[in-house]
């Protein structure tokens, strides 16, 4: 079909409704504002968590406020708490199933390391089954540090859409124990 | 009113390897050959009826003679009395008979003294782990369990 529009008309649709990008910028630019988090809470940091979500700290000013308690919905998962043996390949299946592309943050000292927990039943660190692109310090860290790290995570996915190389402070999925 | 102790004495003289009382707080030691009778007797002598298994453990004395220690909690509903009942089994051979016919309770309670510390309950119906994944090695509430001792991650589980 031909558009007919008179010259002056279309040099207006032009400068009032056209960006130039590229694909994978606009893409990841959608992507970093509307991360939908699956809060895999198991311990005192998910109540960390849900004050972030609260009126005072109010994550959804980040875009990531959607929460979804379905991997299938998720493309962000909080691991919030304490993950032991028995949990490890729970975790493992719910992040399986969570759809491409998606980011790990992993919140606290027990998820990150397992805390002050150096004993039989506790997973020393959730990367030791799943990859984790952010780490957030505490024990347990404030509702800041979450939002923090969603905003590290923004730009981690912003640069990769780049070809940039994420700064030293985010880390590359690493040591995925079969 | 008739001292527990004294009535096990009277009726087991030789197997009541220890006993001793504090405040009530009355303690007997037998040996675990004679273990499954005594808590037999236990529960079923109009004298005592101690009816409820309230607590069975076990305590690992490592570096002592006989290594481990197992406990039992009894009480009385209808006589409102307590007794603490042990017995001492070996490393080597760490086994007492079951008392889960006496008591139901005793089932997840020797599930987790077995889970634990690896003590055997010679006839227990399902002796198998409880609080631990199935493809654990050891008993980490053993004192040589090394504490940084880490496990092979389970699997995923299948759907059925
Ligand atoms: S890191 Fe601390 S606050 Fe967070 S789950 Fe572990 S013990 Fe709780």
């Amino acid at each position: 079909m031909r558009l007919k529009v008179e010259s002056k008309k279309m040099s207006s649709v032009v400068e009032n409704n056209f960006l130039t990008t590229k694909l994978s910028e606009l893409v990841a630019w959608g992507r970093k504002n509307s991360l939908w988090p699956l809060p895999f809470g198991t311990a005192c940091c998910a109540i960390e968590f849900m004050g972030a979500v609260d009126s005072v700290f109010d994550i959804s000013r980040f875009g990531a406020e959607l929460v979804r308690f379905s991997p299938r919905q998720a493309d962000l998962l909080l691991v919030l708490g304490t993950i032991n043996y028995k949990q490890a390949p729970v975790l493992k299946k719910v992040y399986e199933q969570m759809t491409e592309p998606k980011w790990v943050v992993a919140v606290g000292s027990c998820a990150t390391c397992g805390g002050f927990y150096d004993n039989y039943s506790v997973l020393q660190g959730i990367d030791e089954v799943i990859p984790v692109d952010v780490y957030v310090p505490g024990c347990p860290p404030r509702p800041e540090s979450i939002l923090l790290a969603i905003v590290r995570l923004q730009e981690k996915i912003c640069k990769e859409a780049v070809g940039e190389k994420p700064e030293l402070y985010i880390y590359k999925p690493h040591s995925v124990r079969k | 009113m008739v001292k527990l102790i004294d009535i096990f004495k009277k009726n087991f003289q030789a197997d009541i390897l220890d006993s001793h009382e504090q405040q009530g707080n009355e303690t007997i030691v037998v040996s675990p050959e004679r273990l499954h009778d005594v808590l037999g007797f236990a529960k079923n002598d109009p004298e005592t009826l101690l009816n409820a298994l309230m607590d069975l453990c076990a305590v690992d004395y490592l570096g002592q003679g006989p290594r481990f220690e197992v406990v039992y909690h009894l009480y009385s509903t209808s006589k409102n009395h307590r007794l603490r009942i042990k017995t001492r089994v070996p490393e080597e051979n760490p086994k007492v008979k079951t008392c889960v016919d006496l008591w139901k309770s005793a089932d997840w309670f020797e599930r987790e003294a077995w889970d634990m510390l690896g003590i055997v309950f010679e006839g227990h119906p399902n002796l198998k782990r409880l609080l631990l994944f199935d493809g654990f090695e050891g008993h980490p509430l053993r004192k040589d369990y090394k504490i940084n001792r880490r496990q092979k991650i389970p699997e995923p589980l299948e759907r059925p």
